[in-house]
């Protein structure tokens, strides 16, 4: 034995600080899911702030958002993508400790700045809220998640840097960039900050943020999970090779373009409006080519889809990807849009995508990663079979009653009577509205018991079971691993 | 080369692989927001424009603290129904000093580009106190809390507005010396009514040429 197989022969993989953010990501989708439901009621009872600051809508909305994207989402990213790189590279991570550093320090971030929301530091920008201190630290995060992951590639045992981690990577240097440009701003005390952008400049400039934010984090790196867990539940490679080649570069290529489709009609440059419009079409090829690519890879494997809760999400989840990327590039051409923009179609559409898309993956893959973690059947079938039906229910409920809302809100505002004046008053419009937020109120609701009933699932799997200790594949003199 | 045997390479090499992704993923933000950051119409200041009084500075501040753009848009788009039901579409000169800007992208609420001068000052802290005493069946939070705070415990006024001038806002050390005076007395939703009643008020009558409603 040499010395280089006898370091193999010692080593597992890290699943510890894997089995951590899972945890995390768990808890944070309870207090993110659960925010969201109280502010929906908030819609419909504004009393039940109670006269409280940090129970106000404005203070408790951009907590969901928080909670949900940075907390649930990038908890879960981070889990799967330490969890698949060193299975990709046949390595375990060669920095753990800044692994478990990255993992930790993310929480505190995240939990810290949830609790600067409530406190009334918002820098103002959607999607990028927290104040500049918690700018600074999520940056310094993010390029020690950045160095764990692209460490472990450096390592690798095996050549060709497998498709999942491109999307990985994106979001590491994408999202790096976005934030950095985006959160740019002239400190004033150590809670307030302004913009170094102001007006239209800033408005261009977060929009290219938040749209990528959206781009590279719910969709690119979500991508990477189902790049690695579909082949692996559906127990075959993933359909075609090239056209996920052609999908990774032609997305990451287009997804850039596509912000300014979120200020049609606002006081920026048309040319700028207009590139945004073709480009967000485009976008609609390489989304679709890589949903097509996931749906053939499961339509050989119909008898798994049939018994398993964990694919059953992860190809419902798909459908909800192939159906917000149609809506999207359909509500960035401008006339549609003039009927879509500032009304709660929006709402549907990101819901469509968060819940239908990037939860349900997220569902399907805790699933399937959890028993493997520590080497047990899950919990109850019977329990994630019911957690499907109700996840599914929830955000069609939700779906369907915020198109219900929009659309009527849309045509409402723009609609003039035979002397050219608005037909019907805001206050009008606005008083038809709570049959619709009773359903998506039902509909979150829904969604959210789900959730619950998946956590209790994967605790009662995970309860009292060490994480498992898995070794990488041996690897044979000509370097090819067995 | 084909493509695949040239993307053999990328996949085969991390630090061009992340070299491709930093360039491809660069191009379009490149493109859309560097022509964007220096055009000047973009930052030219267009009729009343001008900075925030130190008051209504304050106000802006508590509008973005309380996320009142969660719900509300302050920007008016140039189609005929809009232009009816809020007044002149909203121009890009009329924003170059809202750092950050709060066009918002929802309405649950009503639009409030234009609302400055629509309410009287005594309906806007009622309303924003109680919004059900004067607007029946409204869904919008009230804010009692902002009667009872002092507008100089909302940040370091100062700090704020020397903050501002560094990044080019045409405040001078006078305006800066003078701020605290300014709030003297004043409660943080007198504040936040004085910055409501400016909003909108830097459009005149030069730049109605067009109503915005030939679109």
């Amino acid at each position: 034995m040499s010395e280089n197989q006898q370091i193999i022969a010692n080593e597992y993989y890290h699943d510890g600080v894997v089995r951590f953010l899972v945890v995390c990501s768990m808890l944070w989708a309870v207090l993110g899911m659960g925010a969201g439901v109280y502010v929906a009621a908030e819609l419909i009872w504004p009393e039940i702030d109670f006269g409280q600051f940090w129970l106000s809508f404005g203070r408790l909305r951009p907590l969901h958002t928080n909670a949900i994207i940075f907390g649930f989402g990038v908890s879960a990213l981070m889990a799967t993508a330490f969890y698949s790189v060193q299975r990709t590279c046949h390595v375990p991570l060669p920095t753990l400790r800044l692994a478990w550093v990255t993992a930790m320090l993310w929480q505190i971030c995240v939990l810290s700045g949830g609790l600067s929301l409530l406190a009334g530091m918002n820098s103002g920008k959607e999607y990028a809220e927290l104040e500049w201190p918690f700018d600074i630290a999520i940056a310094i995060v993010w390029i020690s998640f950045g160095v764990v992951f692209f460490s472990t590639i450096a390592c690798r045992r095996i050549k060709p840097i497998y498709i999942s981690n491109w999307f990985y990577g994106g979001l590491i240097i994408v999202i790096a960039m976005l934030h950095v440009v985006n959160s740019l701003v002239m400190p004033a005390t150590l809670l307030k900050s302004y913009p170094v952008y102001a007006g239209a400049q800033d408005a261009i400039v977060q929009w290219w943020y938040g749209h990528n934010a959206v781009g590279f984090l719910l969709t690119g790196g979500f991508l990477g999970m189902l790049y690695y867990f579909l082949p692996k539940l559906a127990d075959r490679p993933i359909w075609s090779y090239k056209l996920s080649v052609v999908a990774f570069w032609s997305f990451t290529y287009a997804y850039i373009w596509a912000g300014p489709h979120h200020l049609h009609y606002n006081s920026i440059p048309d040319w700028v409006q207009n590139l945004g419009m073709v480009m967000s079409l485009i976008l609609l090829a390489p989304s679709w080519a890589t949903m097509i690519n996931g749906i053939m890879t499961v339509s050989s494997a119909s008898e798994k889809l049939r018994t398993d809760p964990a694919l059953k999400f992860i190809v419902l989840s798909l459908a909800f990807y192939g159906l917000a990327t149609f809506e999207g590039p359909m509500m960035a051409i401008k006339s549609v849009n003039a009927v879509s923009h500032f009304t709660d179609w929006t709402i549907g559409h990101v819901h469509s995508g968060a819940l239908g898309w990037n939860a349900l993956i997220v569902f399907g893959t805790f699933y399937y990663l959890v028993p493997r973690l520590v080497d047990a059947k899950l919990y109850s079938v019977r329990l994630a079979n019911i957690h499907f039906w109700l996840a599914l229910a929830g955000t069609m409920l939700y779906v369907l009653s915020m198109w219900g809302a929009g659309v009527s809100q849309g045509l409402l505002w723009l609609s003039l009577d035979e002397f050219g004046e608005p037909s019907f008053s805001f206050k009008d419009i606005m008083a038809s509205m709570p049959p619709y937020y009773m359903l998506r109120l039902l509909g979150g609701f829904t969604f959210f018991l789900g959730t619950l009933l998946m956590i209790f699932n994967l605790v009662m799997t995970m309860k009292g079971r060490p994480t498992v200790r898995v070794r990488p594949p041996k690897i044979t003199a000509t370097g090819e691993a067995q | 080369m084909s493509g695949l045997s040239l993307h053999k390479r990328l996949e085969n090499n991390a630090g061009l692989l992340v070299f491709g992704i930093l360039v491809v993923s660069s191009i379009g933000g490149l493109v859309q927001i560097i022509p964007s950051l220096t055009q000047e119409s973009l930052k030219t200041p267009i009729g009343n424009t001008q900075v925030y009084g130190a008051l209504e500075l304050v106000g802006r501040d508590i509008y973005v603290r309380e996320g009142c753009s969660v719900c509300h848009s302050q920007q008016i788009r140039p189609l005929l129904a809009e232009v009816k039901r809020y007044g002149p579409y909203s121009r890009a000169g009329e924003f170059v000093y809202d750092r950050p800007f709060l066009w918002g992208s929802k309405r649950t609420g009503p639009d409030l580009h234009r609302i400055g001068g629509k309410y009287s000052d005594t309906w806007q802290k009622v309303h924003l106190i109680n919004p059900r005493s004067v607007v029946e069946n409204s869904i919008m939070p009230g804010y009692p809390w902002l009667a009872v705070r002092p507008a100089s415990s909302t940040g370091n006024i100062q700090a704020n507005l020397r903050a501002l001038q560094r990044l080019g806002d045409p405040y001078t050390d006078a305006d800066i010396l003078e701020a605290p005076a300014k709030l003297e007395g004043l409660m943080e939703v007198d504040a936040l009514v004085a910055y409501l009643q400016q909003l909108g008020t830097g459009f005149d009558n030069s730049m109605a040429d067009n109503h915005g409603a030939e679109h």
